[in-house]
């Protein structure tokens, strides 16, 4: 019968397809093909988080600029408004293209070559980590940043700030100009932000409030929107802001820094001869180099976000 | 995997590393432009955040594209694996449309919420527990 051959007749082409296990689906292995939808389900978590970033900065009628936010740099640099996370963003730029090459090297079975390319691609990371350490440690401990607290706001309204009399001063500010709140026990550190915060007594002054904490909340007279005329003091900016900043680029660099690690491990197997005995062209490093390209690749959007916006 | 030879391989990073590297200062530059760092005074400009917006968006999503098709070989894969990465990744346009529009709607449900806080009612005349104007029950 006609029809039983036909059926005879596909079954014999797909023996040995994909479904049968013979070869591999998609033309790639099952370890790459798996690593693709890890940083696939990875990606989402990421988007998880920007999209609730973005979504809560849409909700805020004011927000922290981050050229303002973030334009401390080491040696004593500040007012460089993005300099410093720029230059991170080169290090993970550089780092991914080290492991491009180790990947390459380990194509050509070249062990000397992937170990040398993979120990650049390390120092990178290491230097990336490096980077948001001081970053972190700046947030924290000079700019009184944390989790719960936000000290960098943004005016609403245009204004002028107070002197200790209760009178106005000649210092204004533009509606949506950025302001960071001091604690008044550090009497005159020298980085960046110098504004008027040597050390005041708890509590209310003409000049300024000072709540429990210490931060020093200026006092200014507003010269436009609704509450035109009214004197006011600098509030805490959104609650969120710290929050979002803190989980977010903690969340990038907890992978940075597993990402470091596997990559330590998998280039001392590459030296030990481990992969060289498997001859599959050092398909762990490529696995890897897919992991710490999305690394780079979540970057992108994370800088985009935090810092380009 | 790369049809490439080895030499043509190893130039082909180099451009990467330079055109990633250079994308990245573009980026950061029109983001200072448009904050007023370049040109004092062009921040007042209220529309200008839309251009720049969208052109560092437009160029991170090119960063992105390079990095997965050449950095992370998904040029070189067969289509179907590429689609099945990229596709549910393109709901996320959705995700983002949608969450920015809920995020605006709590800004201006909270502005709601505070304009009616300010309001100050006169109380209702006459003895308590009784109402006169009948009005209120055609709400």
């Amino acid at each position: 019968m006609e029809t039983t051959e036909n059926v005879l007749h596909q079954h014999s082409e797909n023996h040995g397809g994909s479904w049968e296990g013979a070869a591999a689906p998609f033309n790639i292995s099952y370890g790459k093909l798996m690593m693709w939808y890890f940083l696939l389900s990875d990606a989402f978590t990421f988007a998880g988080f920007l999209i609730a970033y973005g979504a809560l900065r849409f909700s805020s009628p004011s927000w922290p600029v981050p050229d303002f936010v973030f334009s401390t740099a080491p040696f004593g640099i500040h007012d460089a408004p993005l300099i410093f996370v720029t230059v991170m963003s080169f290090l993970l730029i550089i780092s991914s293209v080290t492991m491009v090459r180790a990947v390459q090297e380990g194509h050509r079975e070249n062990k000397k070559g992937v170990v040398f390319w993979m120990f650049l691609t390390i120092i990178g990371g290491a230097g990336f980590l490096g980077c948001q350490a001081w970053e972190w440690t700046n947030l924290i401990g000079k700019e009184n940043m944390s989790v719960t607290t936000n000290p960098f706001g943004s005016h609403i309204d245009s204004g002028t700030y107070l002197d200790e009399k209760g009178n106005a001063t000649g210092e204004t500010f533009k509606a949506g100009a950025s302001y960071l709140l001091h604690k008044s026990e550090e009497g005159g550190h020298a980085e960046g932000h110098a504004e008027g915060h040597h050390a005041m007594a708890k509590g209310d002054h003409p000049n300024a409030f000072v709540d429990n904490d210490g931060f020093i909340h200026k006092k200014f007279k507003l010269a436009s929107g609704p509450a035109a005329g009214q004197v006011q003091m600098e509030e805490f900016g959104p609650k969120a802001f710290g929050a979002l900043f803190f989980f977010i680029t903690g969340f990038h660099g907890f992978h940075v820094l597993s990402g470091v690690a596997f990559l330590l491990i998998i280039m001392i197997n590459v030296a030990s001869g481990v992969y060289a005995s498997r001859k599959n062209g050092y398909e762990m490093v490529e696995k890897i180099g897919l992991y710490w390209h999305f690394v780079d690749l979540v970057w992108v959007f994370v800088f985009l976000v935090f810092y380009l916006f | 995997m790369s049809h490439k030879t080895y030499e043509e391989s190893k130039k082909a990073v180099v451009k990467g590393l330079f055109l990633l590297g250079f994308v990245t200062l573009i980026e950061v530059f029109i983001s200072l432009f448009g904050k007023g760092h370049i040109i004092p005074g062009i921040n007042d400009i209220t529309w200008i955040a839309y251009p720049v917006g969208f052109i560092i968006a437009v160029l991170s999503i090119y960063k992105a594209y390079f990095i997965i098709y050449e950095f992370m070989h998904m040029a070189y894969e067969v289509k179907g694996l590429a689609l099945t990465v990229l596709l549910p990744t393109s709901l996320l346009i959705w995700a983002l449309f949608a969450f920015f529009q809920e995020g605006t709607a709590w800004k201006a449900r909270r502005e709601f919420v505070k304009e009616k806080n300010a309001k100050t009612v006169e109380p209702l005349k006459g003895k308590q527990g009784y109402v006169e104007d009948t009005s209120l029950f055609r709400l």
